[in-house]
């Protein structure tokens, strides 16, 4: 068993940055607009089905569907969020909650009614590749999305910290009224904030297409992950939303060795549990004031 | 398609020809327009709904061929009517719809491709005295609960499983016994435990020892850990009870983590009789062996049905055959008692000797609601085919066994 130890932490690793890259987009939304985004596996979801049908029909090659995707879910966050949860929401947070649980529950019985059941994958040339590490082999695709999610989130933090967009984004989290004041478009800015975490959600998808499969029901397999991710790692936190995401999945991997594949997700909980008793702010997340 | 031919339909028979010949032209017109209506339950949503909708499919071209070749003769050619109601995947659902079944008129109803939605169907069913013949229900608490109303056609878990390992047994022997040691992987609910621990008891009886068993959750995101340790284990064979999206992702980290085994094994494997898994996952698909419900290529009626499927764009899946003979079985029985009455019905399904379903079956006989006549077979995927390689009457091709090794 202590042979496994490193390879079990490695894979951990790799699955961990899956769940931070839909996590990060999870986090935003909720870190400015205090949304808790119940259409988010949705949503990931719907990424995953338009990286698999640009495969099925264009041949294009998941990677190189991300530079198609993001402007795409760009847009479409950006729609939802303008002309649909905002005014239906009115202001309200347990409004918004309905909505985007509503919207949820649309999303996925339309995929169920176009796209049916049928649980579907692609069959890529390199789809068994994996690259040996300290004696471990990790799938290629795994290893790609692990070094894709290290490079976006401080990218992510970058934006947010460094262009005038980021900075009108922060200004409207911290204080909503005086960025109104100060000639901020709130709605604008809202917009453009759950725009950037859908689009964060089409990174995911094409991340995570080559090494996994799509059914309308996929987004449930990752989204209380995801939640727990964002929590851990502090609402908000993009810093923490990776560092949450990589530290859950080697949890879950090295307890599904040890305790077995079936108990793997209790370890999960028990960390959440833990630092929700001991520090509920999550690991990098703003003390509330 | 036989029907036989007692007294009590020769008698009806005889009275309804007496009827058409001694009434009018509108009493034929009446029965030709007759309609019978069967029930469908089927999980069409949540996470069964592949095999659901699937199953409602096979339900849908057996009624189609059924109504085709002159529907139900002893009914003057009543044409069968599917009434078709969605189960969602939840037991309470299941046992819910039965009432929307029962207020339809249907005579008795196929389902439920899992077996906690049938157990909750079938309970539900007995207190209207509604048969249901089920399509897929594998645990043996289905037959067990001592129900009236419960036939169940397809071989159950006990069976798959002794029969799945006398083959083994034999394919095993031929080879020179070459494998000496197995890994189970199993999904962890009732299905796979179950199997699991029949296996765990009855492979050291083969001479095989289990030297590694792991249960995993369903939906499993990772099955990377569990090819290690399949790999770690030394086993030659692997035998893997889960369903289609685990197994999928099983079998691509079994390659990553380059684990040699001499077979992949399955007993009721949820993607290794599934085309679907053949087309997307071809390169890691190739000699996986299955023991599971599969009809019997050889029949006229199967191959009618493969081309109704592959003309439907859709794939010709095991659900879609069992529940295609379920179809039969209920018409073959509304045939013989040439009556909608579900009393009668569950009579005449008790009676059932049918022979022309496009199971690799004998004569239908159902001893406390379980076709003792059911088989499974050995499937084993080769290139871009499913082909039946056990037993050899039904057999399209050789078994290979143990694979070859790659280079």
């Amino acid at each position: 068993m202590s042979s496994l130890i490193l390879p079990a932490i490695l894979s951990g690793l790799t699955m961990g940055a899956i769940y931070a890259l839909i996590a990060l987009g999870l986090t935003l939304i909720y870190g400015v607009l205090h949304i808790i985004n119940f259409a988010h596996g949705s949503l990931l979801m719907l990424a995953l089905y338009a990286a698999y049908f640009l495969f099925l029909y264009g041949g294009v090659d998941p990677y190189l569907a991300i530079p198609i995707l993001l402007p795409v879910f760009f847009c479409l966050g950006y729609v939802l969020q303008r002309w649909l949860i905002a005014p239906m929401s009115g202001g309200s947070e347990q409004n918004v909650l309905l909505v985007t649980l509503a919207l949820a529950l649309i999303i996925d019985n339309l995929a169920l009614y176009f796209w049916t059941s049928n649980t579907r994958s692609v069959d890529i040339p390199y789809a068994y590749n994996t690259v040996e590490f300290l004696g471990a082999y990790l799938p290629l695709g795994r290893v790609i999305a692990f070094f894709a999610a290290l490079a976006a989130a401080p990218l992510l933090w970058l934006f947010m910290a460094r262009t005038r967009t980021g900075s009108a984004i922060r200004a409207v989290a911290i204080e909503k009224r005086g960025a109104e004041i100060v000639g901020i478009d709130v709605n604008h800015t809202y917009a453009i904030c759950f725009g950037i975490g859908t689009a964060c959600v089409s990174l995911a998808a094409c991340l995570l297409l080559p090494t996994f499969y799509v059914t309308p029901q996929v987004g449930y397999t990752f989204v209380l992950v995801a939640f727990t991710t964002v929590v851990l790692g502090g609402m908000g936190s993009l810093p923490g939303a990776l560092i949450a995401g990589l530290l859950l999945g080697v949890i879950e991997s090295l307890c599904g060795l040890f305790l077995g594949e079936s108990l793997g997700q209790i370890g999960i909980f028990i960390a959440f549990i833990l630092i929700l008793l001991f520090k509920p702010s999550g690991l990098l997340g703003r003390r509330a004031s | 398609m036989t029907y036989t031919l007692n007294r009590r339909s020769l008698l009806r028979a005889s009275g309804a020809a007496a009827l058409v010949g001694g009434l009018s032209m509108p009493s034929i017109l009446r029965a030709q327009g007759q309609t019978v209506k069967i029930g469908v339950l089927e999980p069409l949503t949540g996470n069964l709904a592949y095999n659901g909708t699937q199953c409602a499919a096979g339900a849908k071209f057996a009624a189609d061929a059924i109504n085709a070749a002159g529907g139900i003769k002893s009914m003057g050619g009543a044409q069968i009517e599917l009434v078709v109601v969605d189960a969602q995947s939840r037991p309470e659902i299941a046992a819910s719809a039965v009432d929307t079944l029962a207020e339809a008129g249907v005579c008795a109803f196929t389902g439920a491709s899992a077996s906690a939605l049938g157990l909750a169907s079938s309970q539900a069913a007995a207190k209207y005295d509604l048969a249901q013949v089920f399509s897929i229900g594998t645990a043996e608490t289905i037959v067990e609960r001592g129900l009236p109303n419960v036939f169940r056609f397809t071989p159950g878990v006990n069976k798959c499983t002794s029969v799945a390992l006398e083959n083994l047994k034999l394919l095993n022997a031929a080879a020179g016994s070459p494998v000496k040691t197995a890994a189970i992987v199993h999904e962890d609910g009732p299905f796979g435990s179950n199997m699991a621990k029949i296996m765990a008891e009855k492979l050291p009886e083969q001479g095989i020892e289990v030297v590694e068993t792991i249960s995993h959750p369903t939906p499993h995101r990772d099955f990377n850990n569990i090819a290690l340790r399949v790999k770690a284990s030394g086993a030659n064979i692997l035998i893997p009870s889960n369903y289609l999206n685990e197994y999928t992702l099983m079998a691509r980290a079994l390659r990553q983590q380059r684990a040699e085994l001499m077979a992949i094994y399955s007993i009721l494997g949820g993607a290794a009789s599934n085309i679907k898994f053949v087309r997307e996952n071809n390169d890691v698909a190739q000699y996986v062996m299955d023991c599971n419900h599969w009809y019997d290529p050889n029949k006229p009626e199967s191959q009618a049905l493969a081309a109704s499927v592959a003309e439907a764009g859709l794939d010709l899946t095991y659900d879609v055959m069992v529940s295609y003979a379920t179809i039969q079985v209920i018409a073959d029985a509304l045939e013989r008692g040439a009556s909608t009455d579900r009393k009668a019905m569950i009579e005449a399904l008790a009676a059932s000797t049918f022979d022309g379903s496009i199971m690799p079956y004998g004569p239908t006989k159902f001893v406390n609601g379980d076709n003792v006549n059911s088989q499974p077979v050995n499937t084993q995927i080769r290139g871009d085919k499913i082909e039946l390689v056990f037993p050899k009457e039904y057999a399209t091709a050789e078994p290979v066994f143990p694979v070859p090794r790659e280079g």
